[in-house]
């Protein structure tokens, strides 16, 4: 990625987006850990992580958003990404607790302990270095999207069936991760955490820290996705999206861009999760869970199918509701308006609200006369998706 | 000393005597009288019910409801003598009271208990018993009592050692003509026995172990069938409204939970107001959750689906949100916890096959799964709607042309699915819990089971079905059932790679769109 890709991907939006976050990431922190307690602008630890969170859920949904978004791949399996990288951090966390666990075994985990297992298992190994966790992070989910896409992709599993097998597969993982025996702490998963690269996860610091990771690692996440799209490469995956056949007929191989961009997208899913993990204290088999990744999914449209930004203010915006409204007296209302946010704004919003934005914006600016709006925004490859299925 | 009447009598006698050797002879001479009173007497004894009065040498009976009779003429008493103590029973008695409690019932006039004492004979081997058991086989006249009676006896001269070689060979025959599990722990457990004896059983060990091996395959098949007619039942509905209308709908599992909801709903009436009606309430059930089901679908038909059509993940989305809206307003309705749903008589209860049991309740699912299939099949091949449905199904815009309403076909198409839907949750009301999460645990494996079986295609989905239960259930003994779940999905998922459009594919150029 050179210098010069980075600045002509960057429009006025990208711009103030990346301005936003940087400034989120850093001031909240500063807030946090500055600022006495009980001030006006101090922001309480819980919160912090609490907002920790909703940046792991965007970087999640950036990664739906480039496959669905600008690939047409709606996967409905990337919550088994995002658990996948979380599990491999979790290990990690898990071997860093080392001999201060409730039956103090320097080497197995308490739960290992708890079912008489006399060694580790030998795919424990290495997790008790952080580079090794570090790279099965991106390795894992990576992997196993490479072997799924490989198989999906060539074989021309599109549409719906890849939604339907994706769906498959985060199910099949949830039932084994369940299982005690798969050694991963099974219906409890993997939690009671102290230590990250030796400070201690509950610490103020700590978590102010990791917020500023991941407020950095979503710049990262979408500067990387803002290339790509904005590229030659990103032309194809909008070609692909829009009509498949006729672009695997002008010569493209289809199957190695689908295929690119899908085990990107899930390294980057494992990536958020990776970041979750620690400031949430738990990872547990439930994050497999089909319905997980179909809510992802729903915040990319509810912030705008195919814009990027939109992907990650959805998130924050629908979790934002979520916490809002499960932790207040209209809690057993919370189903029914998510429900409803499905329905209305595929109905209703197809474009999402970014989406919906930019093109009044658009209207608003060509009837002032502005020549070069509708030129800009194809150059952006953000129009509006308009598969031909 | 008061007289006594006769020999009966006698024997009862010497259950006041307290001593164990006397209590030992009265067991074996009462159990031998023959008289109406033994069994009263000696199943008192066995529970220490039985007293007696060592001055009057009389004994009493105190029944399980507290009265008390005299045991020598069943005369009711009003309380026990102050000096009436229970009899004494130390071990060697028990087993002796319990051999003659066996031998007892095997002359009982009730056939039930005679097969039931005959079963536990063939499993005690009681040596003592076998005269008893020879003049009930002589006795009786029941078929299968006769067969228990027989494999009794034959189990007991097993066990006998002063049994002659012919005769073990002749008992070998019969336990291995019986041929179930328990007939090989018996032939397992022989222990020494003469060369020729032993060589018989070794061979009918193994006879009877490929037997059994060949009824568990039968019963894996069985419960697999079992299996394939409850995903059958959850898919058909989904065949139509994906394999035919290319409509996913994420909702489908909670029309199968609101039809078993209407079961719920029929059976709290039925049992409030007209109690009679029990044994029919699934058969009210069946029509009224077809049309809950069914008017619901074409609810969401014409306010959602309608306007997304060629839009398939879009569909997606919203008919999730959907299902979230329906499994939250019934747990609103009806509250998170499971409900009740009663089996009528006619479902409930279980018969005997060969070596399997089979459960009447999965029987008539699976009849009922494969009559809503073959009505569903000739109402597309034989019905004005049918035909309409497949018209638009094979060319919308052509059927259009032709004059088919096709918007009203939609519609329909998509409330006889839902409808199917609401059927199957009656059915499945009876096998699994009744709860706002029942329709979830069902889409992933209807959907598994239609993309396997080909879309578009009913019969791609009964194999489908069929194929994806009996492989389930013949991996869950070898793999467990968690493992054997995953090997399917995992098989499926790479069965998908392979054949894109499921094993029963539409060919033509509509395989594009």
């Amino acid at each position: 990625m050179t210098p010069h890709i980075l600045t002509r991907s960057l429009d006025r939006a990208a711009t103030a987006f990346v301005l936003i976050v940087a400034a989120v990431g850093v001031l909240i922190p500063l807030s946090n850990l500055l600022l006495p307690q009980g001030s006006m602008f101090q922001v309480p630890t819980y919160l912090v992580a609490l907002w920790g969170k909703y940046v792991c859920y965007a970087i999640l949904a950036l990664s739906i958003d480039l496959i669905w978004g600008y690939c047409g791949i709606l996967s409905l399996g990337h919550g088994a990404f995002f658990a996948l990288g979380g599990y491999a951090m979790g290990m990690y966390l898990m071997r860093q607790i080392g001999s201060r666990g409730v039956y103090g075994n320097p080497i197995l985990p308490d739960f290992m302990v708890f079912l008489n297992w006399d060694k580790l298992p030998w795919y424990w190994y290495g997790f008790d270095k952080f580079a090794f966790a570090a790279l099965m992070v991106l390795l894992v989910p990576g992997l196993l999207a490479f072997c799924f896409g490989w198989l999906a992709f060539r074989s021309r599993v599109t549409g719906v069936y890849l939604s339907i097998i994706t769906q498959a597969m985060t199910y099949a993982l949830l039932l084994a991760f369940f299982r005690n025996d798969f050694g991963f702490g099974g219906n409890n998963g993997l939690t009671d955490f102290k230590d990250i690269l030796g400070f201690n996860v509950q610490a103020e610091g700590t978590r102010a820290a990791l917020f500023l990771l991941s407020c950095l690692a979503l710049i990262i996440a979408f500067l990387i996705c803002r290339a790509i799209v904005t590229s030659k490469l990103g032309k194809v995956l909008i070609a692909v999206r829009d009509a498949e056949s006729r672009t695997r007929f002008l010569g493209y191989r289809v199957e190695s861009y689908k295929l690119f961009v899908f085990t990107l997208s899930a390294c980057m899913a494992g990536v958020a999760g990776a970041l979750y993990v620690p400031q949430v204290g738990i990872i547990n088999p439930s994050e497999f869970a089909p319905g997980n990744s179909i809510e992802a999914v729903i915040w990319v449209a509810v912030g705008g199918r195919g814009t990027l930004v939109g992907a990650a203010l959805g998130a924050v915006v629908v979790n934002y509701a979520k916490t809002f409204f499960t932790s207040g007296p209209l809690a057993p209302y919370w189903l029914f308006m998510l429900g409803a946010l499905f329905i209305l704004v595929t109905l209703l919003l197809p474009k999402g609200i970014v989406g919906t934005f930019n093109s009044w914006w658009e209207t608003t600016k060509s009837r002032n006369g502005s020549p070069d709006a509708d030129s800009a925004a194809r150059e952006d490859g953000v129009g509006a998706p308009n598969p031909a299925e | 000393m008061p007289a006594l009447a006769g020999p009966f009598e006698d024997s009862v006698a010497k259950f006041a005597n307290d001593e164990f050797s006397d209590t030992e002879a009265a067991i074996g001479e009462v159990a031998a009288s023959g008289n109406a009173l033994a069994s009263p007497i000696i199943s008192a004894l066995q529970d220490g019910r039985l007293s007696a009065d060592p001055d009057s040498k009389k004994v009493f009976i105190t029944q399980t409801d507290g009265k008390i009779v005299d045991a020598t003429t069943g005369a009711a008493i009003d309380k026990l003598p102050d000096n009436a103590a229970a009899v004494r029973l130390n071990n060697r008695l028990r087993r002796t009271v319990e051999a003659a409690l066996g031998g007892l019932t095997l002359l009982s006039p009730d056939p039930a208990k005679r097969l039931a004492a005959a079963q536990s004979v063939f499993k005690s081997h009681e040596e003592n018993l076998l005269p008893t058991v020879e003049s009930a086989l002589a006795k009786e006249s029941v078929k299968p009592i006769k067969q228990a009676f027989a494999e009794a006896r034959a189990a007991i001269v097993l066990f006998k050692s002063d049994a002659s070689d012919s005769d073990k060979l002749d008992a070998v025959a019969v336990v291995k003509a019986r041929g179930d599990q328990e007939a090989l722990a018996l032939l397992t457990g022989l222990g020494d026995q003469p060369p020729l004896v032993a060589k018989a059983a070794a061979s009918a060990v193994s006879s009877i172990q490929s037997n059994l091996a060949m009824w568990s395959m039968v019963q894996n098949a069985w419960y697999g069938l079992s299996l394939g007619s409850v995903l059958l039942l959850a898919a058909i509905g989904l065949a139509i409204t994906f394999g035919v209308m290319g409509v996913i709908n994420m909702a489908h599992g909670e029309m199968v939970m609101l039809g078993a909801y209407t079961t719920f709903v029929v059976q709290e009436v039925i049992r409030t107001r007209y109690p009679a009606l029990f044994d029919y309430s699934l058969l009210i059930a069946v029509p009224l959750a077809f049309l809950v089901a069914g008017f619901i679908g074409v609810l969401i038909e014409r306010t959602i689906i309608r306007f997304l059509y060629g839009r398939p993940l879009e569909t997606l989305l919203a008919t999730w949100g959907l299902s979230l809206v329906l499994q939250q307003a019934v747990r609103t309705a009806f509250g998170p916890t499971n409900r009740e749903v009663g089996n009528p008589s006619w479902m409930s209860g279980a018969f005997e096959l060969g070596q399997i049991t089979i459960t009447y309740n999965r029987l008539w699912i699976l009849c009922f799964t494969l009559a809503v299939f073959a009505i569903l099949l000739a109402m597309l091949r034989y019905t004005a709607l049918g035909l309409e449905m497949r018209a638009v199904t094979q060319n919308r815009r052509m059927a259009a042309s032709m004059g088919i309403a096709t918007s009203r076909v939609d519609a329909l198409t998509f409330g006889l699915g839902s409808g199917i839907a609401g059927i199957a949750g009656v059915a499945l009301s009876q096998i699994d819990n009744v709860s706002p999460n029942l329709g979830q645990s069902y889409i992933i494996d209807s959907f598994m089971v239609v993309v396997f079986g080909g879309v578009g295609n009913l019969w791609g989905t009964l194999v489908g079905a069929f194929t994806l239960g009996i492989a389930n259930k013949f991996l869950e003994p070898v793999a467990g059932a968690v493992l054997g779940k995953i090997a399917i999905l995992v098989l499926i998922i790479l069965f998908i790679q392979k054949r894109p459009r499921g094993l029963f594919a539409l060919k033509g150029r509509a395989v594009e769109a």
